[in-house]
């Protein structure tokens, strides 16, 4: 308990180091709102004209001083204004995020559902032909770049088969699940390949190692069934490498998936950050930035309470 | 071939129902466009927003005074009917009695000075109040009529309000200061939602004093990648669409269901260089580099040939034969020879920036570009920037030379005094200026008889591609392509997409 309650203490110092390194960072990128909005055409700006919409977009003021009215308003719960959707930061956040969160969960099911059992059986087969083809296909599955799968995908549905899932507006789980799933599983599979390649690859080799181990050669002598030394003795303790991968990689997810969410025009929080990134929505950068950090802090402070669940001998140090 | 054709169809059907969705969507409502394009507008002020897709969102909403039309001559708007007064220092307009404001009011005088007067208001930070500094007082002596005042005769003005830039605004919603917030415009579409980055919903203004419209709604899709775009078409989810990549665009013509619209636009691809830095101060370093360069090669292997080369004026009824023009053939003799005259025998290294995908052939254009030059010894660094970054520094002019992609406006001057006039807001960029090209600018302004301006416009082409600050490339097109059942789109010049008010699907 005191673990956990000292590592949620250091939640608020890192948000603190992320939301400066961020806030000075966008803005010593040459270019500014201005910019952003008028592109060459603010050469025909005058200097009048200029500091009005410095203020309108609230850059007048130095970085600093800009950094602790922000803060303030941070402590009160208020993120800032979005200068491109008009809106509360937070509020836009959180419209993007059910999209994001539920597009990470269906590609690590994915992952998982077919790389673990694809790892456990590459490893239960180890060198022979089947193992090869398993690794051969997992290879592939991590370097294909996920744009290219995206792509490929698509044109093989649009121009082979004339199908596509709608694009454009996207429809929320709970208003209409079926045209949601239809909308997602796409970019879930495109997601969940190379994330199963990874989980295929590390649960492999986890399992080969583990079933070396002693305890096992021990079930085995004692005449456990084949099907049981391999799920209920050896896969719990090669769970470990599993789980801090995806655990990273379902942080990163929640970050958004830029790429995949750009090809399949979904709503989702990586092309958020992307657009308000190059439109030079400062506010909603930040915000975003501060909600993604806080999310991969929150998502490895679970998978260290996972290890525990997994392995009793490892234990949380409570000094 | 039934076999395979029932086979395929099949397995359409069953992917579609893995999927959840139908192989061919139903369209409930046959009469809303759905259209889709790869940038969404970035704002609604339309006296603020310069970016291409806000322009194109805004001209279906607001209307400006007059109007360009297909062949960019002016007609009619908000107004009826205009006139200078013979010594051209006042312009009156009439406005049509019919036109409305989307929230039911009349669009009256009052309205057209109070918008103009915002726009010249510094406060505001309208771009296109440059335009306008002619302007010395506005006058409405009746709710029907406009009396603009200027202080120096001003041809230019007339197209310059054309542009939606100059859209004129209910003078209460500037009172109220929600210009750019509440959508109140006298245009053929009312805006119903705006979900930044995703999408925009229109509906027909059905008061609109143009007429009808061809559609009872337009919805706007942004799909931000252009062969998803084009996947979307090929499953019947777009009408109608606005490309930028050309590689995309010579993809349309080859589905059967779809059409592909293009026309030559006023935009041009341009290298810029920095006449203020070295080398690039001596002329016949600049012009050694004007006749290294293949602009027909430049075209081809960066666009597809999709585009002609040009000269400085892309204006159809000015353009003259490029051909004609100082080196606009390559000649890698005369261009050593120039460099060995100018003390650079040997040539020499500088930097090219670029925005990356800003145009799609920007990257590429460079590296063409790269290679010509080599032949005469000039080693370019090509430097891709993100757009942002590129502005910053394009504006500052800190660059040895620029790929650019610069607006065309339908007015010679409009287009071109921000670089070629003394007082050039964006003579910082250009850093190039002499007495000629000033006092020719200058001319062209009061100039009101079409051939005598034709002719001075013509001598600035000449004198400019000759002192070459600039090596003008070409113009492409601007696409849309639509399914073929939509008729009644017009593609013009400036990229506007308002006949879109007129588009029926059949």
């Amino acid at each position: 308990m005191n673990y956990l309650m000292r590592r949620l203490a250091t939640f608020p110092l890192v948000l603190i180091g992320v939301s400066i390194v961020v806030f000075v960072a966008i803005r010593m990128v040459p270019g500014d709102s201005i910019t952003a909005m008028l592109g060459t055409e603010a050469g025909l700006l005058t200097p009048q004209q200029r500091d009005a919409l410095a203020a309108y977009f609230g850059i007048d003021q130095p970085w600093f001083i800009q950094y602790w009215h922000w803060l303030l308003g941070l402590l009160q719960g208020n993120f800032g204004i979005s200068s491109t959707y008009g809106k509360p930061v937070l509020g836009v956040i959180l419209e993007r995020f059910p999209l994001t969160l539920e597009l990470a969960l269906l590609s690590m099911i994915i992952a998982l559902v077919v790389g673990m059992p694809a790892g456990v059986f590459a490893a239960t087969h180890n060198e022979k032909l089947s193992d090869l083809g398993v690794r051969m296909i997992a290879m592939i599955g991590q370097s294909t770049p996920n744009f290219v799968l995206a792509l490929l995908i698509i044109y093989t549905l649009s121009a082979g088969f004339g199908v596509l899932p709608a694009m454009g507006e996207f429809s929320p789980l709970w208003q209409d699940p079926l045209r949601n799933l239809g909308q997602l599983l796409l970019p879930a599979v495109t997601l969940g390949f190379a994330f199963a390649a990874s989980v295929t690859r590390i649960s492999r080799s986890a399992m080969l190692d583990v079933l070396s181990d002693d305890y096992v050669r021990t079930a085995r002598s004692k005449g456990a069934s084949a099907r049981s030394v391999i799920w209920r003795h050896a896969l719990p303790n090669a769970l470990i490498p599993v789980v801090t991968l995806s655990g990273i990689e379902f942080g990163y997810l929640l970050g958004g998936a830029v790429i995949v969410e750009q090809i399949y025009a979904l709503p989702g929080l990586g092309r958020m950050v992307l657009d308000a990134i190059l439109q030079r929505d400062y506010a909603l950068v930040q915000g975003s930035v501060l909600f993604i950090a806080l999310n991969f802090m929150v998502v490895n402070l679970l998978v260290d309470l996972t290890y525990v669940a997994l392995d009793p001998r490892i234990r949380l140090r409570e000094h | 071939m039934v076999q395979h054709l029932s086979k395929k169809l099949l397995s359409g059907m069953m992917l579609a129902a893995m999927l959840g969705i139908a192989a061919v969507p139903v369209q409930a409502d046959a009469t809303t466009l759905h259209m889709a394009w790869s940038q969404d507008a970035t704002g609604l002020d339309p006296h603020k927003q310069t970016a291409f897709s806000s322009l194109r969102l805004l001209e279906l909403i607001y209307e400006p005074l007059v109007r360009l039309d297909a062949s960019l001559q002016i007609v009619p708007a908000i107004a009826d009917s205009w006139q200078f007064s013979p010594d051209g220092k006042e312009l009156t307009f009439k406005l049509n009695p019919k036109a409305k404001f989307q929230n039911g009011a009349a669009v009256t005088s009052a309205d057209v000075k109070a918008s103009f007067e915002r726009i010249l208001d510094e406060k505001t930070g309208a771009a296109a109040r440059a335009n306008f500094l002619s302007i010395a007082s506005i006058d409405t002596p009746d709710p029907a009529t406009v009396v603009f005042h200027l202080s120096q005769p001003d041809a230019p003005i007339l197209t310059a309000m054309s542009d939606v830039n100059a859209a004129i605004v209910p003078a209460s919603e500037i009172t109220a200061g929600s210009i750019g917030t509440a959508t109140v415009g006298s245009g053929p579409f009312k805006l119903e939602k705006w979900d930044p980055n995703s999408k925009e919903v229109l509906v027909a203004n059905k008061d609109w004093a143009g007429g009808a419209t061809g559609v009872d709604g337009i919805e706007i899709s942004v799909l931000p990648d252009e062969t998803a775009i084009l996947a979307a078409m090929r499953t019947k989810q777009i009408d109608f669409a606005l490309l930028n990549d050309p590689l995309v665009a010579t993809l349309v013509p080859k589905e059967a269901s779809l059409q592909l619209n293009r026309v030559p636009v006023l935009a041009y691809h341009v290298l810029q260089l920095n006449p203020s830095r070295k080398p690039m101060t001596e002329l016949k370093v600049r012009q050694a580099i004007s006749c290294a360069i293949d602009r027909q090669e430049v075209l081809d292997t960066a666009s597809l040939g999709e585009g002609k080369v040009t000269g400085p004026l892309t204006i159809p009824a000015l353009a003259t034969d490029p051909s004609q023009l100082f080196c606009y053939k390559r000649d890698v003799e005369k261009a050593k020879q120039l460099m060995t005259e100018a003390g650079y025998p040997d040539g020499f290294s500088a930097t090219v920036i670029g925005a990356t995908g800003e145009p799609p052939t920007a990257a590429a254009e460079a590296q063409v570009i790269q290679s010509q030059l080599a032949e005469i010894g000039v080693k370019l660094d090509i430097r891709m920037m993100e757009l942002n970054v590129y502005v910053d520094a394009w504006l500052k002019g800190d660059f040895d030379m620029a790929i650019a992609l610069n607006g065309g406006r339908a007015d010679p001057y409009t287009m071109y005094n921000r670089y070629w006039t003394k007082t050039g807001n964006l003579q910082k960029v250009a850093n190039y200026i002499d007495d000629t090209l000033d006092s020719l600018m200058q001319k062209g302004r009061t100039e009101t008889d079409p051939a005598a301006r034709k002719a001075i416009f013509s001598d600035f082409e000449k004198h400019i591609t000759e002192m070459s600050p600039w090596i003008w490339l070409y113009t492409s097109y601007s696409y849309t392509a639509q399914q073929k059942n939509v008729g009644g789109f017009e593609p013009v010049p400036t990229g506007s997409l308002f006949s879109l008010a007129k588009v029926t699907i059949q």
